[in-house]
């Protein structure tokens, strides 16, 4: 049977880009200073009093020659996010070592380029009704859900396999579950991982719809918490078996743990029966146990329900061992990148020793049990479980570690 | 990497359900795509299958036939869902309220037009807590699924349910992606070929020298050229014919999925 621990696979690069700013260093330095990305929602002509976690200046470039089909706010996102801390380079190298066929391309996304198909519906021929030629032959390129997968494959020059995962929020966690079974499976010798998710209208309108959206910066674990808010973001890491480059001292993922809830399409579960299942998972392949966690990155997405419900799995498997907090009050929720960048938000507090605390929490909910940590902590860490749940009940665990 | 196939589910215009599309995907039976197939899926409760759209539908219909015949208990087996484009019949319904002036979005429209409906609704059904995957790769959908759920089952030692769907998308949208018929296909798949009804050695090939298997007749090659979850209809050509084949699906044109079926019993 499975679960079995594996085979910690290095994070040889890593990289990317949220509302707090281009690369690693933006992002840690935001994280230090307690500097939130969440502005006054001023997307588009979107009216929602809500906040954003907007990315500054993708609105200022449009995507080169070589791919330019691929132009659209979240491929640009993606590209944007290719060119920080050297990643490219990083790519250029593992193509040297192993072959482009050599190289998995796994990404996550929830809505992909869904921003053109909303503005083409409002550009359609008034007479006929039909959508404008520039999309329809664009479609493949920016909307449909491998477009992401696509446009990272070409623009980093690699033939190997490829795929997009879309399972709402946990889409970027799940890709370190399919990258690691490719390279167990010898599918390939290294995997580039990675997740973007860009603002649209229809998550917008739709947590909206859905009361989810809170009217102030989304405040996690807070007792007055009032719900979300939305983000965007990129994140890739490269990934090769351990085995094979060590490199002691290297951020590695240790573990993962996929679940469903089989309850319902966007409530969790009441007892948090799949988040538990899939820490456990998590623990089990990193081969660890709940006193081995220093820290724990929730999902925390400051809605009433989702913090209760992370608590209550949390608090069942670690009792008020690991420190636990949200880090979404900086970057919104990136829902299909959430999964990437938080895993890479673990690989930098463990690279750096220290740990946020949860921002926009100003009393932490008295009905919480775990740990929640407000202030930042600077100490070394060496093992970090991050959690993901999304809709269809789509849970997510990863267990991060300093080899 | 060997699995064994334990159970098959289909699902299209004139291929309504395996027992009768095995016949007609054998040339035993006239291939007669005159009804579109209107699956009632049984297995979602009367609640959610009301509000549910074709695609979920038609998806937990091939994957409750698959299942069924699997005897397996859905409780414990993993999911991958391949879709092109997953809901585009909801999409189109959120992005015409989204062009209105009011922008009023139906929160059960929002959470539906997410990839993986399908496979949350059969997670519903089925009270699964399994590993679910809901995953696209445009044309190359059904192969890059079909990898992910071998390799699934292979390295995780479990069983897997693997669901193919694609249907047309709703006009204006249907311009942007031109998917003349519905296809929808299961596999049952277990890392053990006891009591399998077929092995499949299943191998990532470059694609130099390796042309793409075609389908057995003009009909069902036309099928699995316009739907990119009909790109499976050469293995279940093979399972029906109970005859063992090598069939490349094609991979980013770069790769083959090489699928080498050998049946175990008719």
């Amino acid at each position: 049977m499975s679960n079995r621990p594996m085979t910690p696979l290095t994070l040889s690069a890593y990289t990317m880009v949220t509302a707090n700013g281009r690369g690693i260093g933006a992002v840690s330095q935001a994280l230090r200073e307690r500097r939130s990305g969440l502005t006054l929602c001023d997307f588009e002509d979107v009216l929602l009093k809500t906040y954003i976690g907007r990315v500054a200046g993708l609105e200022d470039f449009s995507l080169g020659e070589n791919v330019a089909p691929f132009d659209c706010r979240n491929n640009r996102l993606a590209w944007l996010g290719l060119q920080q801390d050297g990643f490219m380079v990083a790519v250029a190298e593992a193509i040297q070592r192993y072959g482009a066929g050599r190289i998995a391309v796994v990404m996550g996304t929830s809505t992909s380029g869904i921003l053109e198909t909303e503005q083409a519906y409002r550009n359609r021929d008034p007479l006929t009704g039909a959508l404008p030629p520039g999309y329809t032959s664009h479609y493949r390129y920016t909307h449909n859900m491998y477009s992401l997968g696509h446009f990272v494959r070409a623009y980093l020059g690699l033939k190997g396999p490829a795929v997009v995962i879309s399972t709402a929020c946990s889409s970027s966690a799940k890709v370190f579950a399919t990258a690691a079974r490719f390279l167990q499976a010898g599918l390939c010798d290294a995997a580039i991982v990675g997740g973007v998710d860009s603002l649209c209208h229809t998550t917008l309108h739709g947590f909206s719809a859905l009361q989810l959206l809170s009217a102030s910066p989304c405040r996690p674990c807070d007792e007055d918490r009032d719900g979300l808010s939305l983000g965007e973001a990129a994140g890739y890491a490269l990934l090769e078996s351990s085995e094979r480059v060590g490199r002691k001292g290297a951020v590695a993922l240790l573990g993962y743990g996929e679940s469903t809830d089989g309850y319902h399409m966007s409530h969790p579960h009441p007892e948090g029966a799949g988040a538990i299942r899939a820490i456990r998972q998590s623990l089990d392949r990193a081969g660890l146990q709940p006193p081995d966690i220093d820290y724990i990155n929730l999902h925390g997405t400051a809605t009433r329900a989702n913090d209760a419900v992370e608590d209550k799995a949390v608090y069942s498997i670690f009792g008020e061992g690991p420190a636990c907090s949200s880090t979404k009050g900086w970057t919104g929720h990136a829902l299909g990148a959430a999964g990437i960048t938080e895993a890479l938000i673990a690989a930098l507090c463990l690279k750096q020793g220290f740990i946020p605390g949860t921002i926009n929490c100003e009393r932490v909910d008295p009905a919480l049990r775990s740990r929640i940590l407000r202030e930042n902590e600077e100490r070394p860490i060496r093992r970090v479980v991050s959690n993901i749940f999304g809709f269809g009940g789509n849970n997510c665990s990863l267990v991060l570690g300093v080899l | 990497m060997r699995v064994g196939i334990l159970g098959v589910g289909l699902l299209a215009a004139g291929l309504e359900g395996w027992p009768a599309g095995r016949d007609v995907l054998a040339g035993i039976r006239p291939f007669d795509p005159s009804t579109v197939p209107d699956p009632a899926a049984s297995l979602l409760p009367a609640n959610e299958r009301r509000r549910s759209s074709d695609c979920v539908r038609w998806a937990v219909q091939v994957a409750q036939e698959a299942i069924a015949q699997s005897g397996l208990d859905p409780h414990e087996v993993a999911t991958v869902f391949a879709s092109s484009g997953g809901e585009m019949d909801v999409l189109d319904k959120l992005c015409r309220a989204l062009a209105a002036a009011e922008q009023v979005v139906s929160p059960t429209l929002f959470h539906q037009s997410v990839h993986n409906t399908a496979a949350g609704y059969w997670g519903i059904a089925t009270k699964c807590q399994q590993s679910s995957t809901a995953l696209s790769c445009y044309d190359d959908s059904c192969a890059a699924g079909l990898l992910e759920a071998v390799t699934y089952a292979s390295v995780e030692e479990r069983p897997v349910l693997f669901v193919a769907y694609d249907l047309p998308a709703p006009a204006p949208l249907h311009g942007a992606r031109p998917i003349a018929s519905a296809f929808a296909a299961a596999v049952v798949l277990a890392p053990s070929v006891e009591q399998a009804l077929a092995i499949a050695d299943v191998t990532l090939t470059p694609a130099a020298g390796r042309e793409v298997s075609p389908a057995l007749g003009q009909e069902f090659e036309r099928l699995r050229l316009d739907n990119p979850a009909a790109r499976v209809l050469p293995v279940l050509q093979a399972l029906a014919l109970g005859r063992r084949a090598t069939i490349d699906l094609n991979l980013l044109d770069d790769q083959r999925l090489t699928i080498e079926v050998e049946p175990c019993r008719r």
